[in-house]
């Protein structure tokens, strides 16, 4: 790797050994790319005060110096563990104080994350605590680099905003948040960031369900590549990207699509490949080769029908006792449309349901009434984390109904429950019955 | 023996048992780390132990937590031995890394029809060789 003389210095100690150690583990992982230089960074979105058994052994050992020298640095060095260089935010992680008592989560659990918090809020780290960064402040610009982890806001950040991230992971945006450094590869490059794939959609694909199956349709089709969507598809919103790109990032590796006319790297489908129409040297694409559009791959009623099916494979008893909603994490106008379907109503004596949000938007929830209504029929609104991050959900539970893609797909893994997957309209259904009656329409 | 040839992610040689997958692996939600399981129920290795194993698969797949549960199956001695991949991503090329075992990708053949559950493989890393003693099926 070609290092600059501040990259250098840094590698060699220049800035303190925790800063070297953060340097090394860059080092190695570009070496692992075949990567030729690092860029600039000064965004970064990871995770550190998540509780883990691992991580409390390391607590135990040596104090959150060592948890994060070893779990964000893969360092075996005692280190002392400086201000983060550049801003830095944690993402999703366990529940927290406001689910003590109310969620089967353990006490210690609760006691350790607060703790980190403390530990890393002093050193820099901003506790946004949600999968959404983009939903509470961290919105990164179009072309800014960035070092990000959690698949559905890396692929938020990449196609709906044009912000540069590869899907990071723990130990390389802990060695960013040291440096302001990681490998500029992949995502990072203009030639990483093209079309690979045409998907043209045949099917209406205008409501938050809808979105979710393509989503999870194209993740299997092109698994880690980049697909470009066509066809019979409404203008999507935030929400429904947001459970887009979470659901190909569940069922493929997608890190990066485009939706010509809609995100901001393909204004036309030309562009979306890479070729002509791109906003700078439109005219220079045409005099070379411009490159060509492949033959569409199809989202047609068949493709859809077994996408519905794959989801709901996980499904035999219609007897619900949890509904999980909020994956990724809720907006304000999910909060509100939960509140509105349930008010007046009162959920089914064995079944309980949790909306997920950021923290940041439960206190706008509670403002605005939507809590209280929600609270009111019996559900519950909580901050911080999911049923997936914490392991956790209501005691006993042997079904869940979602409205999300990635949950039904993550949760019968992790819990091993059973899943059905639906609309909101079905999920309130199943909480206020306590029956599963979803149906492909 | 079968000799296919790539290029080094993580130096090092070892050479033991390959467990094979045809599908993408997922980390997070998709192993666990305490047993060195697969635990995703759609998956065909699902139940199937990579402990002590050379983890032969196309690519990585799922959340950014790929890398941090592979590093969990070093500290907690369920790892696999070594990792050939067919694609390189950042979540494989960092799962790599901080699992420390040796690692290799691009490949001059599909490790994943090349090489068979069962196999005895060479994976010299620092070379970029990978040497498959084919065993019958079990």
């Amino acid at each position: 790797m070609r290092l600059t003389d501040e990259e250098k210095a840094m590698r060699d100690g220049a800035e303190g050994p925790a800063v070297a150690a953060a340097m090394d583990l860059l080092l190695r992982y570009g070496a692992a790319l075949d990567c030729e230089r690092l860029c600039d960074i000064r965004n970064v979105a990871g995770t550190m005060t998540q509780p883990s058994p691992v991580k409390a052994r390391l607590v135990r050992e040596g104090g959150w110096n060592k948890a994060f020298a070893v779990i964000n640095l893969d360092s075996d060095d005692d280190l002392e563990i400086p201000d983060m260089r550049v801003p830095t935010c944690q993402l999703q992680h366990g529940f927290g104080a406001d689910a003590a008592g109310v969620v089967p989560y353990p006490a210690e659990n609760i006691a350790l994350q607060g703790d980190a918090e403390a530990f890393y809020g002093r050193r820099g780290v901003s506790v946004l605590a949600t999968c959404t960064p983009y939903q509470v402040g961290n919105i990164p610009v179009l072309g800014e680099h960035c070092a990000w982890m959690e698949s559905s806001a890396v692929v938020y950040a990449n196609s709906v905003l044009g912000a540069r991230t590869n899907c990071e992971g723990i130990a390389s945006t802990g060695a960013a948040s040291l440096t302001g450094k990681i490998p500029c590869w992949g995502n990072h490059r203009d030639e990483g960031r093209h079309g690979t794939h045409l998907i043209d959609v045949r099917v209406p694909v205008d409501d938050f369900a809808e979105w979710g199956m393509l989503g999870y349709f194209a993740g299997g089709a092109v698994g880690e590549e980049r697909p470009v969507i066509v066809g019979d598809i409404g203008r999507p919103d935030l929400i429904e990207l947001k459970h887009f790109g979470a659901a190909a990032a569940t069922s493929g590796g997608v890190e990066m699509y485009h939706i010509p006319g809609v995100t901001p790297e393909a204004p036309t489908l030309e562009a979306a490949f890479g070729g002509a129409g791109r906003a700078a040297g439109a005219r220079q694409a045409r005099e070379t080769s411009v490159t060509g559009v492949p033959d569409a791959i199809e989202y047609g009623p068949a493709e859809r029908g077994a996408v519905y099916a794959d989801l709901n494979s996980q499904g035999t008893s219609e007897h619900v006792d949890f509904v999980l909603l909020g994956c990724p994490h809720a907006s304000v106008e999910q909060i509100r449309r939960a509140a509105k379907a349930l008010d007046g109503r009162r959920l089914s004596p064995g079944t309980e349901l949790w909306l997920m949000v950021p923290r940041a938007l439960k206190d706008v929830a509670d403002r605005s009434g939507y809590t209280e209504v929600i609270e009111r029929a019996g559900g519950r609104i909580l901050g911080d984390s999911c049923p997936a991050m914490s392991r956790t959900a209501p005691e006993g539970t042997r079904v869940f109904a979602t409205d999300s893609a990635k949950q039904a797909h993550y949760l019968p893994a992790i819990l091993g429950i059973e899943a059905w997957f639906g609309t909101l309209d079905e999920c309130i259904h199943a909480a206020v019955t306590g029956r599963w009656r979803g149906e492909l329409r | 023996m079968i000799t296919i040839r790539g290029r080094c992610v993580v130096p090092g040689h070892v050479e033991g048992e390959a467990l094979v997958s045809h599908e993408p692996i997922s980390g997070w939600g998709g192993i666990d780390p305490a047993r060195g399981v697969i635990i995703e129920p759609r998956h065909e290795l699902f139940g199937q132990c990579f402990t002590g194993k050379v983890l032969v698969f196309p690519s990585a797949k799922g959340s950014s937590g790929w890398s941090g549960f592979f590093q969990s199956t070093r500290l907690l001695g369920t790892a696999p031995i070594a990792m050939v991949f067919a694609r390189l991503s950042a979540k494989s090329a960092l799962g790599a890394v901080v699992t420390r075992v040796p690692a290799v990708t691009d490949l001059d053949a599909d490790p994943c029809e090349v090489i068979r559950t069962g196999d005895w493989v060479r994976v010299d890393a620092d070379r970029g060789v990978v040497q498959v003693r084919q065993e019958p099926p079990r």
